[in-house]
């Protein structure tokens, strides 16, 4: 049992060792701040990616938390015995588990076939799609610690119902709804197949989102399938920095977390 | 200043408001659900009504004729599969019963905490590595040696190309070893320690009392665990459409190139300028979805039964 375990742990470090051993070799300055040269052509970078990226996964959070937000506001607050909740948390669950490539066609049927062309936007509404579920699953789970007298206190003092939850619980809960915000810009920020059928890719930089806007994950893809070293070897910094990127939010939420359990209202 | 019963109305309506808000954010994602197989039913329309049931058993797949069938792809998802778990399970519950039961609490710590992370390592990463590191040593060492000394068996026979079936499923395998271990580590460490304190005072062995008690206390957990990873491996795109080969062929030999319903998808989606390519590729797309969601309800009503049985027990 050792030694396979022993193994497991061997094979996920080596992972990630010639992830940063052949990334880093790629993350030179213009890689930061150049967009692509033609193949063949030595030089240039991936700024346009990296943009593309922040930009969808920006904007794929500002319409994928509020939905998931106030939905789990629902079930933990409102409807948390009903048949529609307990609907809803079923099909939550079905969403979470739905593969995310089927999500990218999904989205490709509903926003790039009626258009005609690629879209940033339909990127970031296939994102958001895969953000909601998640942030619906760690709102209702952060308010549900709140211990009831808080909101009675509130509703005491007058408070409707409305201010009680975004006034008193939400603020009782705030650091586990930033958890799980964090925990979903991690997941949708390293995601390539919705990306795949919907925002495409491109060389250039993204002038509007209503286009084919680049990104980094399809970048690897197209750069790793391709002949050339050099592509290649962008495709290892591109991954190097998604790795550390995902990572590093990850290590946050961690941090958040961590940080609750000493100032919250349990102690 | 209004007074206190029109105050008092106005408020009643903004907690309405807020109520109903909620509740139409809520109904969203069953909108999404619903919206996703409507979508996917409707343009497969054109690829069912051409080909039917026999979609499902033909392993043609020859854009250029137009002949379309699911059978190469559900297979190589199938098989993918099965190698993944066949090897993940034992490995992961390896993994986490040495960080709970084994290791220095301070390693196991350090150690938990990174595979955590790794769980969280987008697939792409996992196929970068396994198309540009693991895929050559599959060619130069484990393949040749497998060819050797089993070749005998139809499944590892054939030239070592590096990619292929068995290539894939190696990778699924590592991608959903961390998430399978990081949930079975969490189910361990909530085994009250007094449970594991009697079975060592009656003179278990460790392996004893892992098995007979940590194991069987949060079976429930571990199958959950079990059922989540498959799932992931059962849609997963990146990590296998790296190393699969791309292949609409359905051969004996692991060694060979295959596909998966979402390799194929990703390869293809783009390129298919007929509609009925297309459509078949939506067709595709919906058994990816039905396999998901059939297995996803299953595993949902296995775990409650399990719940039920265990609560019948005490």
């Amino acid at each position: 049992m050792v030694p396979a375990a022993l193994l497991g742990i061997a094979v996920l470090a080596w992972i990630l060792w010639e992830v940063i051993a052949r990334g880093s070799a790629a993350l030179t300055p213009a890689f930061f701040t150049q967009a692509p040269t033609p193949p063949g052509v030595e030089g240039g970078g991936l700024a346009n990616a990296i943009v593309g990226t922040l930009v969808l996964t920006a904007i794929a959070t500002g319409i994928g938390t509020p939905i998931g937000v106030l939905a789990g506001v629902f079930l933990a607050e409102f409807g948390t015995k009903s048949r529609i909740a307990t609907a809803v948390r079923f099909t939550t669950n079905l969403l979470m588990g739905t593969p995310s490539i089927i999500i990218g066609i999904f989205v490709y049927a509903l926003l790039v076939l009626p258009v005609g062309h690629f879209s940033g936007w339909a990127g970031a509404v296939a994102l958001a799609i895969i953000i909601i579920p998640v942030v619906l699953r760690t709102t209702e789970d952060m308010l549900s610690l709140v211990p009831d007298e808080l909101r009675e206190s509130a509703l005491a003092l007058g408070a409707p119902r409305w201010r009680a939850t975004l006034g008193v619980v939400f603020r009782a809960a705030k650091t586990g709804l930033v958890t799980g915000v964090l925990l979903a810009v991690a997941r949708v920020s390293g995601e390539t197949a919705p990306l795949l059928f919907t925002a495409l890719n491109s060389y250039y930089w993204p002038e509007t989102i209503n286009e084919p806007t680049a990104n980094l994950t399809v970048t690897i893809f197209n750069y790793a399938m391709s002949p050339y070293a050099d592509w290649q070897e962008k495709a290892w910094g591109a991954s190097l920095l998604i790795t550390v990127g995902v990572l590093f939010v990850g290590v946050l939420s961690r941090f958040v977390l961590d940080r609750r359990k000493k100032t919250s209202w349990q102690t | 200043m209004p007074n206190a019963a029109v105050r008092g109305a106005s408020e009643h309506r903004a907690d309405r408001a807020f109520r109903v808000l909620t509740a139409a954010c809520s109904l969203v994602v069953i909108a999404l659900m619903a919206g996703i197989l409507f979508e996917l039913l409707a343009n497969s329309r054109e690829a069912l009504g051409t080909f039917g049931w026999r979609f499902l058993t033909s392993d043609a797949w020859n854009p250029g004729r137009a002949e379309f069938g699911a059978a190469s792809s559900v297979y190589g998802t199938l098989v993918s599969t099965a190698i993944a778990m066949l090897l993940a399970v034992p490995l992961s519950l390896a993994v986490a019963v040495y960080l709970v039961e084994v290791a220095h609490p301070r390693l196991a710590k350090f150690v938990g905490g990174a595979i955590e992370l790794l769980a969280a390592v987008p697939s792409i990463i996992y196929g970068m590595w396994g198309l540009f590191v693991f895929a050559t040593l599959m060619q130069r060492h484990i393949q040749p040696v497998l060819g050797e000394r089993l070749g005998f068996l139809p499944l590892f026979q054939g030239p070592p190309m590096g990619i292929g079936m068995l290539t894939a499923g190696l990778i699924l395998a590592l991608m959903v070893l961390p998430f399978i271990t990081a949930v079975t580590r969490d189910v361990l460490l909530m085994v009250p320690p007094v449970l594991k304190e009697s079975a060592h005072g009656v003179g278990a062995t460790m392996w004893e009392a892992t098995r007979g008690v940590s194991l069987r206390y949060g079976r429930r957990g571990i199958v959950g665990a079990v059922f989540l990873g498959f799932g992931r491996a059962l849609g997963e795109t990146m990590a296998v459409t790296f190393v699969i080969g791309n292949s609409h062929r359905i051969s004996a030999s692991l060694f060979a190139a295959g596909n998966t319903i979402a390799s194929s998808l990703a390869n293809e989606f783009n390129e298919a300028s007929e509609p009925i390519y297309l459509s078949s590729l939506f067709t595709l797309a919906l058994v990816l979805f039905g396999l998901t969601l059939v297995f996803q309800i299953a595993a949902h009503f296995w775990v409650a039964r399990m719940q039920r049985q265990e609560t019948g027990d005490r």
